[in-house]
């Protein structure tokens, strides 16, 4: 068993409406310093025998993410793993499939 | 199951009702069945403090086919057609989580509309908040309507008309009434009586999870040990998708005529539905709780009784057609299975891991104990009677300005582009055009349906008896607007705690306001619900009566708008001019002033004002019509003026005081316009109803004028270009931005 | 002639378009179940508005991969006329039958209210029968209709004449006023290459009735019902 945590959001050059939104109400409530806020959707996708980067990505820009307005990033975590992972450096992003395993 | 001792208070029950409970029994109950009693003897579903004053309400009618008692009142509307119709409120669970609680109160008013076997094809909702100076307020609000929005759209029943007041008494307890309206064909009508012993109990729908669970205080040894409080949320959230499921495929069951029976599960979930059902046929009920489609793994017993997942039904099926009807569930993605059977002794017996944890007759259950609570009138009450003399008014643009630009006046346009008030093809009336939205119902061409909602906490609170009966009164005044005679009429009363002997004789005026004028108008009351405890640090909120009322319209091409049409008709105020402050609008806008008695309601002249408004409409004479209310005649014409684009010079009747002429408020008027070819055929009918008439002046031009007959100059008092008036009238879209 | 209607779990303007149809064109018409893989005997297929699949996810994109969608997508490569109302075109959009995507309204919230949308092209079945520049005035109601093509694919849309209608103003202004929901250049409605599949965000179902205060959208489905009857004619002939 293992689960692939996907983030989907909006590409760079769209206007994020809600993240905007989102932006003015925390700037409101006193965290100016806000600069750019992105809302976006968290997938957790859990197989058996796991994903292959390749076949994620596949899923990403077949169904799970619309290509044409929205990138995805992933990792994979092995089960029974509490804690959730930091990562530092690239992450698998676009469609440039490179997944991170966490351990 | 362990045996812990528990507390009655721990299930929300006073030791006297536990008493009761035993003596009725003739035994203790068991824990778990403490618990089933702790939900349904609770305010919520017992109605403990209001049964025996609701009785005053009369519920009888030649178009009745169901009324109180069973989910939602149900009328004829003639050629075999019938409607449901019932309204609930959700008051507690907006103030805790507004999208979600706005949203789950939808989808249960649908779904009671749905028991009585009817398509749910209108939604109306009667919002009450704190002032939207508050951002709080404000945030709340805005959650409250997409919550509304996010629900009513997606499961597609348009939402066609409502109201929202503003009151800073609201600010800790809004007030979130929804009220919902189906068809359904006479012959196919669904009940919530079960019969047949044999017959199966179906379950139907999305599964049990353990939400909506933790909302009273739950504790027992054992539950503290478990821990698990931190998993059940009081809050339920509501899923339109599945709940659109459930409307086609319940109504695809019912076409089977296999089902007998059917109700929601919505507050005190399976429990109710199970004791409401069998209670109400005089059977029983074998329940294996082992057989319920669940969420999550481990659930006790106690917690798939009482939980409240939304979007899930119980019927009763005949054995022969339980595999049809679950198919077509299944074909729909939803849950089905059954899950007990009809007893001919009336017991419920509910078992769970081979164990029975509850066995008792259901009636018990049902039949919550009925209190007389103490009731004494206000001190304070008469003392706000009182008016010490004002100064008129002396910038009269100003103050209409100020009152079009008043939450409770104001457009609601921001609100209702939020709602899907266009699906499913009827919406003749849209929010907003008129004082009713009006239905089209194609199967009954050309007749249709109007609805509206309406209830005034400002004046209830000076006169709860007279404030119930003037909110009777312009609902059927609303209809008379569209030229639609009332069929019924549901309420919501929401009120603080009854235990308190002021509220409680406050709710028991507005009760007797509204028996009052359901008689005088020969309408009925066929449903309704009450939500007491509306109480926050605050205080209470103010005692709101809201009424929603429907009417049937005999062709709704017929039907006028509220705006003015063209340039040149004639504008008229119809029914007795005289008017007064008290309790006005303009008092608590202009003034800060929320004082005065309300008038009372004339039902004679009232009755002879609708017929002849009515009659007019049905004979097309009218070109615009609408109810001459808050902030009396100057805000009528203003508000006649902006929807159309057109601009009027009336010269309004009245005395020495400029004030009192433009915003005196009396019920029984109706400003209507109309072409200079008709009026000598609508002064003749006025005549035969013996209705006074006042011939205000012209539509035209972009601008309002407005002059007082008897004032010290005949010049206008008051002259505003529309797009002024339009400017303030839109206030409203920044508080909903 | 037979014209179906596609119910998805959560269509809620299914029975809208089989009423116009049947009771208001007269019209022979079938509902087609998402679950069903085949489409036969029909002339037309309409995608209705609604919630398909709670629209979870994303507007759309569940409801485009269902059974039936296979068989759409053929019907549509042999010339069939599809039309996508609302949540049907996001369908179509998402089964990348129709260019481009949905984002939310710019004002983040859901619209409904009448319109005014303008004719830009009149090669697709339900188009024919109008002018170019015509102004229709129909209502809208969606949350996600905020149109969106990326930049070589817009100019390809707009080259080969694929931008159907337009929000406009009464007069037929294509003005920035007028936009209800941030659409790109005020898109309302693109169509296939070919021009037989049709995708638009307001109700032409809504607009079909006097009594409902318009009779602009019947336009639409009288212009498919000739199309259609012109068609017969020819091969009949």
């Amino acid at each position: 068993m293992a689960t692939v945590r996907i983030i989907v959001t909006l590409k760079p050059g769209i206007l994020d409406a809600a993240g905007q939104a989102v932006q003015q109400g925390l700037h409101a409530l006193g965290y100016e310093a806000v600069t750019n806020v992105r809302i976006g959707r968290y997938l957790e996708v859990t197989l058996p025998d796991g994903l292959s980067p390749q076949e994620t990505n596949e899923m990403c820009e077949r169904f799970l993410a619309n290509p044409l307005i929205e990138e995805w990033r992933f990792d994979v975590s092995p089960p029974r793993t509490p804690r959730v992972s930091r990562g530092s450096g690239g992450e698998a992003r676009g469609t440039k499939p490179e997944a991170r395993d966490i351990h | 199951m362990r045996v812990t001792i528990l507390a009655p208070e721990v299930v929300g029950l006073t030791p006297g009702e536990y008493e009761d409970i035993c003596r009725r029994l003739g035994r203790d109950p068991s824990p778990l069945e403490l618990h089933l009693f702790g939900v349904m003897w609770s305010e919520h579903c017992g109605y403990k403090h209001s049964k025996l004053a609701l009785r005053a309400l009369p519920s009888d009618g030649p178009h009745l086919l169901a009324g109180p008692g069973e989910n939602a009142g149900v009328m004829d509307i003639g050629s075999g057609w019938a409607v449901a119709f019932k309204m609930e409120s959700h008051n507690h669970p907006s103030a805790i989580d507004p999208y979600n609680g706005a949203a789950t109160g939808v989808g249960g008013i649908i779904r009671d509309v749905l028991s009585m076997g009817a398509r749910p094809i209108a939604l109306l909702d009667s919002l009450r908040f704190g002032g939207f100076d508050d951002p709080k307020v404000r945030r709340l609000a805005s959650s409250v309507v997409a919550g509304i929005a996010g629900y009513g759209n997606c499961i597609g029943v348009p939402t066609v008309g409502g109201e929202i007041l503003v009151e800073a008494r609201y600010r800790g307890n809004p007030l979130v009434n929804v009220a919902c309206l189906g068809l359904v064909r006479a012959e196919q009508l669904a009940r919530a009586c079960a019969a047949g012993p044999g017959n199966l109990v179906m379950y139907a729908g999305a599964r049990t999870g353990r939400d909506g669970i933790g909302g009273a205080a739950f504790a027992s040894e054992e539950l503290d040990e478990r821990s698990e409080r931190e998993d059940r949320s009081s809050v339920q959230i509501g899923d339109p998708f599945t709940g659109k499921l459930l409307i086609e495929a319940t109504l695809e069951a019912l076409a089977t005529g296999g089902v007998v029976a059917l109700q929601d599960m919505g507050a005190a979930g399976l429990t109710c539905a199970t004791s409401e059902m069998a209670a109400r046929g005089g059977v029983g009920m074998a329940i294996t709780l082992d057989l319920v489609p669940l969420r999550e793994s481990g659930m006790r017993a106690d917690e798939i009784l009482r939980s409240e997942s939304q979007e899930r039904m119980l019927l009763i099926v005949r054995p022969h057609e339980a595999e049809r009807i679950a198919a077509v569930y299944r074909r729909w993605g939803l849950n089905a299975a059954v899950i007990g059977t009809i007893t001919a002794e009336p017991e419920l017996r509910i078992t769970h891991q081979g164990t029975t944890v509850a066995a008792l007759p259901p009636a018990v259950l049902a039949e919550a104990p009925a209190y007389q609570p103490a009731a004494s009138e206000p001190l304070r009450l008469w003392d706000q009677w009182t008016l010490n003399a004002l100064p008129d008014e002396a910038d009269p643009a100003q103050a209409l300005l100020a009152l079009l630009a008043s939450p409770d006046i104001a457009s609601k346009r921001p609100v209702y582009e939020q709602y899907d008030h266009s699906v499913q093809v009827r919406t003749v009336m849209p929010p907003g055009a008129a004082d009713a939205a009006v239905l089209r119902v194609h199967e009954l061409a050309p007749k249709g349906l109007a609805l509206t909602v309406d209830g005034s906490g400002r004046l209830c609170a000076l006169d709860p008896r007279r404030g119930a009966r003037l909110a009777v009164a312009e609902c059927a005044a609303n209809l008379a607007c569209v030229g639609a005679a009332p069929l019924g009429l549901t309420d919501c009363l929401n009120f603080g705690n009854p235990d308190d002997p002021e509220v409680f004789w406050t709710f028991r005026q507005a009760v007797a306001g509204i028996a009052d004028a359901c008689r005088a108008m020969g309408i009925p009351v066929v449903g309704g619900n009450v939500s007491f405890y509306n109480e926050s640090a605050g205080g209470p909120v103010p005692p709101t009566p809201i009424i929603a009322m429907v009417g049937l319209v005999d062709d709704v091409s017929r039907a006028p708008t509220m705006a003015f049409r063209a340039d040149a008709n004639i504008v008229i105020l119809v029914g007795d001019p005289a008017a007064d402050l008290a309790a006005s609008s303009y008092l608590e806008v202009v003034h800060g002033l929320t004082r005065g008695r309300p008038r009372d309601v004339d039902f004679d002249a009232h009755q002879r004002v609708l017929s002849l408004i009515r009659e007019s409409i049905r004979r097309g004479i009218l070109r615009s019509a609408h109810d001459c209310s808050e902030g009396g005649v100057a805000v009528a014409v203003a508000e006649c003026a902006i929807a159309g684009g057109v601009g009027a010079a009336v010269v309004l009747p009245g005395g020495s005081r400029r004030d009192t002429a433009l915003f005196g408020e009396a019920p029984s008027r109706v400003m209507v316009s109309l072409a200079e070819d008709s009026a000598a055929q609508f002064f003749a009918m006025a005549a035969e109803w013996d209705v006074p008439l006042t011939v205000l002046g012209r539509t035209g031009g972009d601008r309002l004028e407005i002059s007082v007959a008897d004032g010290p100059d005949r010049r206008p008092i008051l002259n505003l270009m529309l797009a002024e008036l339009a400017a303030a009238y839109q206030s409203l879209s920044e508080v909903f931005a | 002639m037979r014209l179906g209607v596609v119910v998805f779990p959560g269509s809620n303007c299914d029975r809208d378009c089989v009423h116009v149809l049947r009771h208001v064109l007269g019209r022979d018409v079938v509902e087609l179940w998402h679950g069903d893989p085949a489409i036969e005997g029909v002339d037309a297929v309409v995608l209705p508005g609604g919630f398909a699949y709670g629209d979870y996810l994303r507007a759309g994109a569940v409801a485009a991969t269902s059974p039936i969608m296979p068989a759409v997508r053929a019907f549509a490569a042999s010339g069939g006329p599809v039309l996508g109302i609302c949540n049907g075109f996001q369908v179509l959009l998402e089964a990348g039958m129709l260019p481009g995507a949905m984002l939310r309204n710019h004002v983040l919230k859901f619209q409904c209210k009448p319109v005014h949308i303008r004719v830009e092209s009149t090669r697709t079945p339900f188009t024919h029968g109008l002018r170019e520049g015509q102004v229709l005035r129909m209502p809208i109601a969606h949350g996600e209709g905020n149109y969106f093509a990326p930049d070589p694919l817009l100019a390809t849309i707009q080259e080969s004449e694929q931008v159907a209608f337009r929000y406009c103003d009464a007069h037929g202004r294509v003005v920035s006023e007028a936009n209800p929901n941030g659409s790109l250049n005020n898109i309302a409605g693109v169509c296939s290459p070919q021009g037989n599949v049709l995708g638009l965000m307001p109700h032409p179902e809504r607009a079909s009735e006097e009594v409902l205060g318009s009779t602009d959208g019947r336009m639409l489905f009288e212009s498919l019902v000739a199309w259609l009857e012109s068609r017969r004619a020819v091969v009949v002939g």
